[in-house]
C-alpha cells in the first residue's frame, strides 16, 4: 500500500479543520478531465462530511498530455498567494475548456486579485519550484495517475465518486468519525462543475 | 452517451513474473515509432525499465503509460533506458503513442504472439494479454527489480525509481520542467 512520504504541512493547500479526523488529499491536474470530474464529486462530499474532513490539494501536473495544466497550476498558486487558492481551483474546473494565458487572466480579475502582482507571479515562475516539488512527492508516494487520492496518508485505489470516497473514509475512520449525514444527489444544493448553477 | 467496453480481464496476477537475479530474456522486439527492432544488446551497460502492460487504449494502461512518459525525464537521470511491451500490433502501438504523445518506445509482442511476455512469465494465456509488469534490469543483463501488479491497478513509478537508485547509487534530482506555455504578458490584460 502506497502512503505519502510528506505529512500535510502549512505549505499545503487545506479546506477545513486541521485536527479534522480524516484527511483527505488529492493529487490533480486543473486540465484532466477526470479531475473536473472529480471536483464536483468533491464538492457533493464537502456538503455531506462538513468540517469532519480536511480537504488538501496538490498538484500533479500531466504536462506531456495536458499543455496547460502547468500554468494553471501556477494560476492557482499566484491566486493562492493573495488568498484565493480554493476560489481560483474551483474556476479552473469550472472553466477546463479554457485555460490558455489570457483566460486565466480574465479568471483572477473575476476573483478581484491584484492584477499587477499575479502577472508577475505568473511571468517569473515565482510557485514552479513548489509545483515542482509537489509533483516529484506524489511520484515517491505513488501517485499513478490523476487524480490520486490518498486518506489519512494512504493511497485510495477505488473509485472517486463521492460515495466510494465516502464509504472509503468512513472504512479508513473508524470509531473517530460519526456517522455521516446521506449525499445530496446530483445537482441537489451543490453548484455543478462546469454547468450553470441550478436556481436554489 | 453509450461507453463501449469490452469486459475487463481477470483481476489480481495470474503470472507471477521472474525474480531479481534471473537473467534477463531476450526482446527482439519491433518498436515504435518505425518498428525497428530493439534487443537487449543494443542497450547493454544502461538499466533497462521494461512496462508490461496489457492493452493500448485501456483505461488503467494510459494513465501508467501517461506517467512513465511524463518521468522519462526522471529516468534518464539514471541512464535509464525504457521500453513499454504489450501483446498489440505495431499499428495498434503507433496510434496509441501518437495520441497520448507517448516517446517511449512501445514493443510489439504481437507476432509470434505473447513470447516475450511468456520469457518474462507474464503472459495471460486464456485472454493473450500480459500482467501489468514492472522490470529493473541492470547494465549487464541480470534482473534487478520486478513487480507484477494486479491487473486492474496502477503501480506507479515509486518502485522503480527506488530500484534505479538503489542499483546506480544516484539520487534522483530535482526534474526541471520546460514551461510549454507562455506566461501572460502585461499588456495582454483586457
Amino acid at each position: 500500500m502506497s502512503r505519502l512520504r510528506r505529512d500535510v504541512d502549512a505549505n499545503d493547500w487545506a479546506k477545513g479543520p486541521a485536527d479534522a479526523p480524516v484527511t483527505l488529499l488529492e493529487y490533480g491536474d486543473f486540465e484532466c478531465p477526470f479531475c473536473g470530474r472529480a471536483a464536483w464529486e468533491l464538492k457533493r462530499l464537502e456538503s455531506a462530511v462538513g468540517e469532519r474532513v480536511r480537504f488538501v490539494f496538490r498538484h500533479f501536473p500531466l504536462t506531456q498530455l495536458h499543455p496547460h495544466a502547468l500554468l494553471a497550476a501556477e494560476a492557482a498558486e499566484a491566486a493562492g498567494a493573495q488568498g484565493k487558492f480554493w476560489e481560483m481551483h474551483d474556476m479552473l474546473f469550472q472553466n477546463q475548456q479554457n485555460l490558455e494565458a489570457p483566460a486565466l487572466l480574465t479568471y483572477a480579475a473575476d476573483l478581484g486579485l491584484d492584477m499587477g502582482r499575479f502577472t508577475r507571479d505568473l511571468q517569473e515562475h515565482r510557485s514552479l519550484p513548489k509545483v515542482q516539488r509537489d509533483f516529484i512527492e506524489g511520484v515517491r508516494s505513488g501517485v499513478n495517475g490523476t487524480p490520486t487520492f490518498f486518506i489519512n496518508g494512504e493511497r485510495h485505489n477505488g473509485a472517486y465518486t463521492a460515495e466510494a470516497l465516502l464509504a472509503a473514509i468512513e472504512q479508513r475512520a473508524g470509531p473517530h468519525i460519526e456517522p455521516m449525514t446521506g449525499l445530496p444527489w446530483e445537482g441537489d444544493r451543490v453548484p455543478r462543475m462546469g454547468r450553470p448553477q441550478s436556481r436554489m | 452517451m453509450v461507453t463501449l467496453a469490452p469486459p475487463p480481464p481477470a483481476s489480481g496476477i495470474r503470472s507471477p513474473g521472474l525474480p531479481p537475479g534471473t537473467r534477463a530474456p531476450d526482446l527482439g522486439l519491433p518498436a515504435t515509432p518505425d518498428g525497428r527492432r530493439i534487443t537487449l544488446a543494443d542497450v547493454n551497460g544502461s538499466p533497462v525499465v521494461l512496462i508490461f502492460y496489457p492493452g493500448d487504449f485501456t483505461p488503467v494502461c494510459t494513465n501508467e503509460l501517461g506517467l512513465f512518459n511524463e518521468l522519462m525525464p526522471v529516468l534518464g537521470q539514471f541512464g535509464a533506458k525504457v521500453f513499454g511491451i504489450s501483446c498489440d500490433s505495431l499499428w495498434s502501438h503507433i496510434a496509441f503513442a501518437k495520441e497520448l504523445h507517448i516517446q517511449i518506445p512501445l514493443l510489439s509482442d504481437f507476432h509470434p504472439k505473447g513470447e516475450v511476455s511468456r520469457r518474462y512469465n507474464v503472459h495471460r494465456e486464456d485472454v493473450g494479454i500480459c500482467e501489468r509488469a514492472l522490470y529493473v534490469i541492470d547494465g549487464k543483463g541480470v534482473i534487478y527489480w520486478s513487480y507484477v501488479s494486479p491487473i486492474e491497478l496502477n503501480p506507479g513509478a515509486d518502485g522503480v525509481i527506488d530500484a534505479l537508485e538503489r542499483l546506480t547509487g544516484k539520487q534522483m534530482e530535482f526534474l526541471t520542467f520546460q514551461p510549454q506555455q507562455q506566461p501572460p504578458q502585461p499588456e495582454a490584460r483586457t
